[in-house]
């Protein structure tokens, strides 16, 4: 698997949480990806990001353009270095919330995007990766 | 250094036509001020510098003498930047006052040179720090002109208009952040309650991204609007919307949807004991309209 492009964003406010929509989207139609995908990616971006500002007090963003062999594919990494998640299963189940959101965020970026992975440590903070294929 | 306060008191005339001599010809948009007023904004500047040096000496110049420069100096850069004078314009008000100042510290200690130089260097630090406060209060006010002019560009930007008696629309365009929702819910509620309104469309064409946090602001203002009478309905939801909100599952069950405009104002016009019908008037205007068919079904 090689990476074509890395591109990394602050996420310490809402605009930049603008930004790193834009990013996103910039990149999925560059990958030519489908209309519907591309407002998944940029949808679960948005959720993502929110998560590392509002719940892990500000964090990042990293963006690459993945190909592993014949499929090509857009990698998003977010981190922060906030309370971490307590509870990984309960954050999931939709509903959940800590905050006065919908609760929803998380498990719906995982349902939309192919790959979803949590690292996490109470105290440290947390890394959330989701991959889209195209 | 009560010499500096001296020398200035005793030459005050002189000081205030030079220096607004030098300053017209280094400020561009001198023409944006008159002559009046300039000869009374320069003289009370000197008159304050002067009760400044006297009471708090010329380099603490946040001690309570200096606060009449202050005060002054602010609300003098203040009017200017939202006269349209630039940052440089508004230093240079101050900075103009150097030569002219300097030429008369020359005349009254040109033969002690170590007077002279000590008396040059405090009045030109004075005079530096003063430039910094006419700087950052022309700064504080363009931030407060620019955010004034979000929160008004946030207002124009969701307009609501009525389509008919007790229909209202809010097309929405961009992203729908907390702020946006307050301003939204805020004139929607107004407009419902002043029209008397019943149905209220709410468009969502050019919103780029419903996330859950656009939907929970959605759904906060069509809860809102029931409270006051109103139903809401939900127009231009695209395919590609509608599966990401089925994905993340947001549920807007209780919620009615159409995927344009033009369905939502007819279903709210049905809902509201109203019916579009074609008049033969209508059809014999336009002659044409046969040849096309019925294009819109
Ligand atoms: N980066 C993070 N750091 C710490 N806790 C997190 C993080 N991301 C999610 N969580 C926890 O998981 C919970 C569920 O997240 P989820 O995004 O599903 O809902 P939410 O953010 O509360 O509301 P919304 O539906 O608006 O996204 C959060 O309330 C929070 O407790
Ligand atoms: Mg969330």
């Amino acid at each position: 698997m090689s990476v074509q492009k890395r591109e990394v964003l602050p996420v310490k406010n809402s605009n930049d949480v603008v930004l790193a929509r834009q990013k996103v989207r910039q990149l999925a139609v560059e990958l030519r990806f489908s209309l519907v995908d591309q407002t998944k990616l940029v949808t679960a971006a948005s959720e993502l990001a929110r998560n590392a500002l509002d719940h892990g007090k500000g964090g990042s963003m990293t963006v690459e353009v993945i190909v592993n062999g014949a499929r090509s594919g857009l990698k998003m990494v977010f981190e922060d270095q906030g309370p971490g998640i307590a509870n990984i299963e309960d954050a999931l189940k939709d509903g959940f919330t800590t905050g006065n959101g919908m609760g929803l965020g998380l498990g719906g970026s995982k349902r939309l995007v192919n790959d979803f992975s949590i690292e996490t440590e109470v105290g440290k903070g947390t890394r959330i990766t989701a991959v889209r294929w195209k | 250094m009560n010499d500096l306060a001296e020398i200035i008191s005793q030459n005050e005339d002189r000081l205030r036509t030079e220096w607004i001599r030098t300053m017209s010809s280094s400020v561009e948009r001198a023409d944006l001020i008159s002559k009046a007023e300039m000869n009374e904004q320069c003289g009370s500047i000197l008159k304050e510098i002067v009760e400044g040096v006297k009471t708090s000496g010329p380099e603490n110049l946040s001690g309570a003498g200096w606060n009449g420069t202050r005060e002054l100096l602010s609300s003098i850069s203040a009017s200017r930047a939202r006269q349209g004078f630039s940052p440089t314009d508004v230093a240079t008000f101050v900075l103009s006052l150097k030569q002219p100042l300097f030429v008369l510290i020359r005349d009254k200690m040109g033969k002690s040179p170590d007077q002279l130089f000590e008396t040059v260097w405090s009045s030109t630090r004075l005079l530096d720090s003063l430039a910094l406060i006419t700087t950052e209060a022309y700064t504080a006010t363009r931030e407060e002109l620019i955010m004034r002019q979000q929160q008004e560009l946030l207002e124009l930007s969701t307009p609501v208009v009525k389509l008919w008696d007790g229909i209202l629309a809010l097309p929405i365009i961009g992203t729908l952040d907390s702020a946006r929702t307050q301003v939204v819910m805020e004139s929607l509620l107004q407009a419902v309650v002043a029209t008397n309104s019943r149905y209220a469309i709410i468009d969502i064409t050019g919103v780029p991204t419903v996330d859950t946090l656009v939907a929970q602001h959605l759904l906060k203002t069509i809860t809102a609007a029931r409270l006051m009478g109103a139903e809401c309905i939900i127009s231009g939801v695209r395919p590609q919307i509608a599966q990401t909100i089925v994905h993340l599952g947001i549920n807007l069950e209780d919620v009615i949807t159409k995927a344009k405009l033009s369905d939502a104002f007819g279903l709210a016009l049905q809902r509201s004991g109203r019916a579009v019908v074609k008049t033969a008037a209508a059809a014999a205007a336009n002659p044409l309209s046969g040849l096309f068919g019925k294009r819109e079904e």
